[in-house]
């Protein structure tokens, strides 16, 4: 099985990495690119068939380690 | 007249912090019932962070003047006078809360926030501070706090440019549910260009710089008030993230625009920004503000003037520029690719007018803000006094180098090296001694020039929590020391003031001790407090954090070839003490690591005798005799020789004769106002003679030579060992985390 996580900040918290591509895309003339926000994709292979179970351990992994729930949210797709 | 304004209810007024005697004195200076926005900016401009209203009534009991200081409290940060028509502008400040919410943007945060307040005023920053409290080691929280604190910091301190010079580091449980982050920001500008928040006239151009205005840090009431009760996921008050690479631009860009002489007043936005900095200028100015807020710029769709005024958005400036002049601030922000907006002007008016999508949203007058805020002289009373503990009440240990070895191994003893070796010290090239040094205080030359600013940072909680008054006496008079022991003149100070609930006798009783021992030492010593900050309402669950008055001390060192530190031992130099030891142990580090106990009363500090001996060590340094020079404090004597001979790789042989005070008094007591001086043999009698005729305490206590610290001979530790467990503890403590995520 496999996990995709996709970590990002929340709405409305400054992103200046995101503003960084923004600013970029602008010099470039790629005028209508309003804003930018960008976060980070993890992918986990996973042992097992149970989807519920893998769901949970994953939802765990996101808030023990792979996003900060502070000022991070993240989804979880399994595949 | 209404009680509420359409929308409010006591409820709101409530979580806006504001007690129902302030809401009666509002009502009565707007002859109405506020609105929203305008509850929301009594609340920020009447809250214990900007207007003091527990502590004003006793910082005034600080020494603020002299012929040094240039600017006192009141302004953005002190400035003081440091010759050559030269000035130095420092504050400190702390970021507690934020900081435990969210380590890593927390810490970032907060230094953004003190660089701001120095460069606001003109000056280029060249150095950085922090002074860090943390839980018990063995707290679960601990490990994590640190490294998010460290490396936020780190993170935005080295990519701002500023080297980060000096700081210090505690450990004790009383900071479990509240850590302590105080950052300390140092500057240089020409004494004739210093910029103020006062000067405004009526009539002059209002322009926002910097970063976009988003709904960061905005406090939890919004999410009660009516207007959001369809509050949706992206409404919500977030924290505060920093940007350095906008600050760094910030500061290139406010100092090239202070070389114009278009600037009438210009203020930083830190806390609730928009409202703080408007207010104050208005305020120092006497005059009235008009803001048009959709002028403001905003980084997400749809913000009311509430959120634009409450906001926390980082890296922002509010300048008043004279009549005309907008243009030279447009093409200097833009060349920098910062936000440049005109949204409003002064007015002669003496109101706070703001307008939003046509509609005046707020029209308050400006005097009550600051003139009427609530002043309270809370109760207190202070703690009893302790009575004092001396090593011949304590049993003494057996073999001193196996206690030396555990004093130093210990959390407030052990080296920092993983702390300070993720900062960049050294960054623009100025660093003549920082926290990878053996100096008692961070050494930063004047660019181009042979003079140089020493810095340190200084409070011993433990002291502080036995007994405030002696406890903040001794805080003052320990970075008075500190910047002695370099061959500085200690010129001034800024302090960051952290205590729990003032509306607690005892925490009150503490605050009032502390500032009224601090205020003693500054005026014996000459050593006025220029700037400073308070941070209340450190405590969870009714427990308070240990009384933390941090104090920030600069000094000047005329001539840097004639300056001290303590690596410089060699075999053959002799050792000496400056000032009498009398073994006391009362909240000694030896009482709480050997005997887990902290008791006993603080060893008071003699603010004469203090003078007279940093004087005459100071004297002795630019003679040029001294090999090395350290304070003595924290672990006594002994800790004091084992830092010298660690940093000079040389072993010390220490004598100790007679009975009082018996051995470990000797070794580990922490008497104040002493320092520990080595010279080689023509130089100590020398030294010896001057003690002579000056009638200052100078006793011989060791010879340098060997590879072991021994005391008469005997209780060898030898400096391989000694530098193994001083240096692994942190590493080890924090190793433990990389473990427990595995």
């Amino acid at each position: 099985m496999k996990a995709k996580i996709h970590v990002y900040l929340k709405p409305g918290v400054l992103d200046p990495q995101g503003a960084a591509v923004a600013g970029a895309l602008h010099n470039m003339g790629y005028d209508e690119v309003t804003d930018a926000r960008q976060g980070k994709l993890i992918e986990l292979d996973l042992a097992g068939e149970d989807v519920d179970q893998a769901r949970a351990r994953v939802d765990e992994m996101c808030r023990k380690l792979l996003s900060n729930p502070v000022i991070e949210s993240y989804s979880i797709e399994l595949e | 007249m209404t009680q509420y304004a359409e929308g409010i209810t006591a409820e709101i007024v409530k979580e806006h912090g504001i007690t129902d005697e302030e809401y009666a004195v509002i009502l009565d200076r707007l002859g109405r019932a506020p609105n929203l926005v305008e509850l929301g900016i009594f609340s920020v401009m009447w809250s214990e962070h900007c207007s003091y209203k527990s502590s004003r009534a006793h910082l005034g009991k600080f020494p603020t003047s002299g012929e040094k200081v240039i600017q006192g409290p009141g302004e953005n940060a002190g400035v003081i006078d440091i010759g050559d028509g030269q000035a130095c502008i420092f504050k400190m400040e702390s970021h507690n809360h934020p900081s435990f919410i969210e380590p890593y943007q927390g810490a970032a945060t907060g230094v953004g926030g003190i660089l701001r307040d120095v460069f606001t005023m003109g000056a280029r920053p060249v150095a950085l501070m922090n002074a860090l409290r943390f839980g018990a080691p063995d707290h679960p929280k601990t490990t994590h706090l640190v490294s998010g604190v460290v490396a936020g910091i780190g993170g935005y301190g080295n990519c701002v440019g500023v080297p980060t010079v000096g700081g210090e580091t505690n450990f004790h449980a009383g900071y479990n549910g509240n850590i302590l982050v105080n950052a300390m920001a140092v500057g240089l500008a020409d004494a004739d260009k210093i910029f103020y928040a006062r000067g405004a006239e009526p009539g002059q151009p209002i322009v926002y710089v910097g970063s976009k205005t988003g709904r960061d840090g905005i406090h939890g009431a919004t999410m009660a008030s009516a207007e959001f009760d369809d509050a949706s996921e992206e409404k919500r008050p977030t924290v505060q993230v920093g940007d350095p690479f906008v600050e760094k631009k910030l500061i290139e860009a406010c100092l090239e625009l202070m070389a114009t002489d278009a600037i009438a007043a210009i203020q930083d936005m830190g806390a609730a920004g928009l409202t703080s900095s408007s207010v104050e200028m208005a305020d120092k100015g006497g005059i009235g503000i008009h803001l048009n807020m959709d002028a403001v710029p905003q980084r997400e769709a749809n913000m009311t003037a509430y959120e634009m005024m409450l906001s926390e958005s980082q890296e922002r400036m509010l300048v008043i520029m004279k009549p005309g002049r907008e243009d030279v601030a447009k093409a200097i922000f833009e060349k920098w690719e910062l936000d440049v907006a005109v949204i409003g002007e002064t007015t002669d008016t003496g109101r706070m007018v703001l307008t939003h999508k046509g509609e005046t949203v707020c029209d308050i007058p400006v005097a009550p803000l600051a003139d009427d805020a609530p002043k309270y002289e809370r109760p207190f009373f202070a703690p009893e006094v302790r009575a004092q503990l001396n090593a011949k009440d304590i049993a003494q240990p057996g073999h001193m180098g196996e206690i030396l070895l555990k004093l130093m191994s210990s959390p407030d003893m052990a080296s920092k090296a993983w702390i300070w070796k993720q900062y960049d010290r050294h960054v623009m090239a100025d660093t003549t001694a920082s926290s990878e040094d053996p100096s008692d205080a961070a050494i930063v030359r004047v660019h181009g020039t042979g003079k140089a600013l020493a810095i340190t940072t200084d409070c011993t909680p433990r002291y502080c929590y036995a007994d405030p008054y002696e406890g903040g006496k001794q805080a003052v008079a320990e970075a008075w020391r500190n910047l002695t022991a370099t061959g500085a003149d200690p010129i001034a100070i800024t302090d960051c003031l952290n205590f729990g609930n003032p509306e607690r006798a005892e925490i009150m009783g503490q605050f009032v001790g502390c500032v009224e021992g601090m205020a003693e030492a500054c005026g014996k010593l000459n050593f006025p407090v220029v700037s400073g900050n308070v941070s209340l309402y450190n405590e969870t669950n009714g427990v308070a954090i240990p009384p933390t008055p941090a104090v920030g001390g600069v000094g000047l060192i005329p001539d840097l070839e004639r300056r001290a530190h303590f690596g410089g031992l060699k075999e053959g130099d002799i050792l000496l003490v400056v000032g009498e030891t009398l073994g006391a142990m009362g909240a000694s580090v030896y009482l709480k690591t050997i005997e887990e106990r902290e008791d006993g009363g603080v060893p008071p500090v003699d603010l004469a005798v203090e003078k007279a001996n940093g004087d005459f060590v100071r004297g002795q340094i630019r003679a040029g005799r001294l090999t090395s020079c350290h304070d003595i404090s924290d672990g006594g004597l002994a800790c004091a020789a084992a830092d010298m001979a660690l940093a000079s790789n040389c072993g010390i042989k220490l004598a100790h004769e007679g009975k009082s005070p018996p051995m470990h008094g000797f070794l580990f007591g922490e008497d104040q106002g002493r320092y520990l001086i080595a010279a080689e043999k023509e130089d100590a009698i020398a030294i010896l003679q001057d003690a002579k005729a000056d009638e200052i305490p100078v006793h011989v206590v060791g010879l340098a030579g060997g590879t072991a610290i021994t005391v008469n001979g005997a209780h060898p530790l030898e400096l391989d060992r000694l530098r193994a467990a001083w240096e692994g503890w942190l590493p080890e403590l924090m190793g433990h985390l990389a473990e427990a995520a595995e």
